[in-house]
């Protein structure tokens, strides 16, 4: 079984050390606005809400890609963008549901969350276990469905 | 079990890999028109702009793919469908029995019925020959008119400004992409286009078109006339199901399909452009010519034609484009629905704007200039129709909060 992010918004302090261990990973530079994951405050920072890309089994970014740019890698199970191939047509940040495919316009292709090949530094750098990264069997996609059905009910 | 599969785009190929992977014995033959490779009509603007080459347009990349999926090809014109034997027949006089059978034709390109659009330095910016044909024929600096300012004509836009194109663009609507933005976007983008230096001409039309020495004049409704090297037709698409005459699958604007991509005829399906399927959000039958509802097309075919049942809820209709260098995307009912309620943000300084279309406290369609963070997210709430309870009030005052309402509503937290 892949490991998986597993948040736990209680114990976000709103540090954002994750978004800059993120963006210096993957875009070497410290700039929130690079980070694949985002903080969200409610209530002026009294409760915060870290958010990426769950690696849905559904992948639809995966699927609605029209030149085969995002690809699972096999080791991790993440859907990694092949920046070589990825011609910036956006059309992946449209088709997640989740909102968790960026485009990029300074590189004109879009970015995600690939759990940094295996060792994903937002983990590595959370101070409270807000983010851990563990053997799990959720997906995204369940508990989004779990939810509507709560919220329509 | 026999499938065949007219058409070899992203619906086509989809398909045949899903059947693949679903039914492992049964044989998989596509037969398909165009002599390249299966590609993506989306990529081609980046071919035009010198981006990527012709394998940068392809929709798989692995040497051998079809063949180690033993997916079987014909280069050849479907000639007509013989439900009555099961089979189809091909341009060359061949026949093909299927027993379950997958139409997915995309559309063609039209030209607006006026003199002079088959004069030779008219072209159309549709297929990757297309694309050749064009890359060939303009150099740097030539004057272009574009006609056709829709959702292709805004994406070819940017490719034919990147090769370096003095552009022209004539559209018969009174604005840019009117079937994806409103008058406000529609304007931002006019004026955006204008000040990098295209000339946009709206509600104008194109009467006909002459050839005058080296170059082609073209008249317009307005009394005037314009001189330029090369024509780049996009006004429009239609879908490709001539061949379909006498055959007895229903068909509309596109062939009419149910919840299961199922035609009119028995073990006949279609999918992709071709198709008119369910809307997801409007609840009627529509063609959404895009490529995610090509995917999903795609893969529920394949999970009906194995007699793998599935209830397909629906495609939305969906957009995102760059226009140079404006992000603009639309979704679902953007226009609104009937007791619908609407709300809007615009920051013309920033050349961003945000509306978004409630039925009830349900998001039912949205558009957007200048969001390119967490926009999916706007699909999510639509699609799942999920209830915004509180934060439907909070969007009536403030729509950029869209993605602070997902969290909450979806995610299933409630601060």
């Amino acid at each position: 079984m892949f490991k998986s992010l597993l948040i736990d918004p209680n114990k976000c302090t709103s540090c954002l050390q994750c978004e800059l261990a993120c963006s210096y990973e993957n875009e070497g530079i410290f700039n929130p606005a690079k980070s694949r994951i985002k903080i969200f405050e409610f209530e002026h920072g009294l409760r915060a809400i870290p958010y990426t890309c769950t690696q849905c089994d559904e992948a639809w970014c995966l699927h609605a890609c029209p030149v085969e740019a995002i690809s699972i890698n096999p080791a991790t199970g993440a859907k990694e963008v092949n920046d070589s191939v990825c011609v910036g047509c956006k059309v992946c940040t449209i088709a997640c549901p989740f909102g968790t495919v960026n485009y990029n316009s300074d590189t004109g292709k879009v970015i995600k969350c690939d759990l940094c090949g295996g060792a994903p530094q937002c983990a590595e750098a959370c101070p409270t276990g807000a983010i851990l990264y563990v053997e799990s069997d959720w997906t995204g996609y369940n508990r989004m469905r779990e939810s509507a059905v709560e919220a329509h009910a | 079990m026999e499938h065949v599969i007219i058409g070899a785009g992203p619906a086509g190929i989809i398909a045949a890999e899903n059947i693949r992977k679903l039914s492992p014995n049964d044989s998989v033959t596509i037969v398909g028109e165009e002599q390249h490779p299966p590609y993506s009509r989306m990529a081609l603007p980046y071919l035009l702009s010198g981006n990527v080459g012709d394998e940068g347009t392809y929709l798989r990349h692995g040497a051998d793919h079809y063949e180690k999926l033993e997916i079987k090809f014909i280069q050849d014109r479907i000639a007509r469908i013989v439900p009555g034997n099961s089979s189809v027949e091909l341009a060359d006089g061949s026949k093909i029995n299927y027993d379950r059978l997958l139409v997915a034709t995309g559309s063609s390109a039209i030209r607006p019925p006026i003199e002079g659009m088959d004069l030779p330095q008219v072209s159309n910016c549709w297929t990757l020959d297309d694309a050749h044909r064009l890359l060939a024929s303009v150099k740097r600096g030539d004057r272009v008119a574009l006609l056709g300012a829709g959702f292709i004509g805004c994406i070819v836009l940017q490719a034919l400004a990147d090769m370096g194109l003095e552009l022209t663009v004539i559209e018969l609507a009174d604005r840019m992409l009117a079937r994806m933005m409103d008058d406000i976007g529609g304007d931002m983008i006019k004026e955006w286009c204008e000040n990098k230096g295209v000339s946009v001409k709206t509600g104008c039309k194109a009467l006909g078109v002459t050839q005058a020495g080296s170059q082609l004049e073209i008249s317009l409704s307005n009394n005037s006339a314009i001189k330029v090297d090369h024509i780049v037709c996009a006004a429009g698409v239609r879908p490709n199901m001539a061949f379909l005459d006498g055959s007895g699958v229903d068909t509309d604007v596109g062939i009419l399909v149910d919840n299961s991509l199922q035609t009119s005829v028995s073990n006949i399906f279609a999918a992709g452009d071709v198709a008119q399927g369910p809307d997801l959000s409007t609840g009627g039958q529509q063609v959404h010519a895009i490529q995610p509802t090509a995917a999903e097309h795609g893969r529920v075919a394949a999970c009906q034609m194995t007699g793998n049942r599935m209830h397909y809820g629906g495609s939305l209709s969906m957009n995102v484009l760059n226009t140079l260098g404006l992000i603009t995307s639309s979704f679902g009912s953007w226009d609104g629905v009937q007791d619908g309620e609407r709300s809007t943000a615009l920051h013309r300084g920033s050349s961003r704007y945000l509306r978004l279309e409630f039925q009830d406290d349900v998001l039912v369609g949205a558009l957007a200039i200048g969001l390119t963070q967490h926009v999916g997210v706007i699909r999510g709430l639509i699609q799942t129709k999920v209830k915004l309870g509180p934060w439907k009030d909070k969007l009536l005052k403030d729509p950029s909060m869209v993605m602070d309402a997902y969290l909450a509503r979806v995610q299933g937290t409630r601060p």
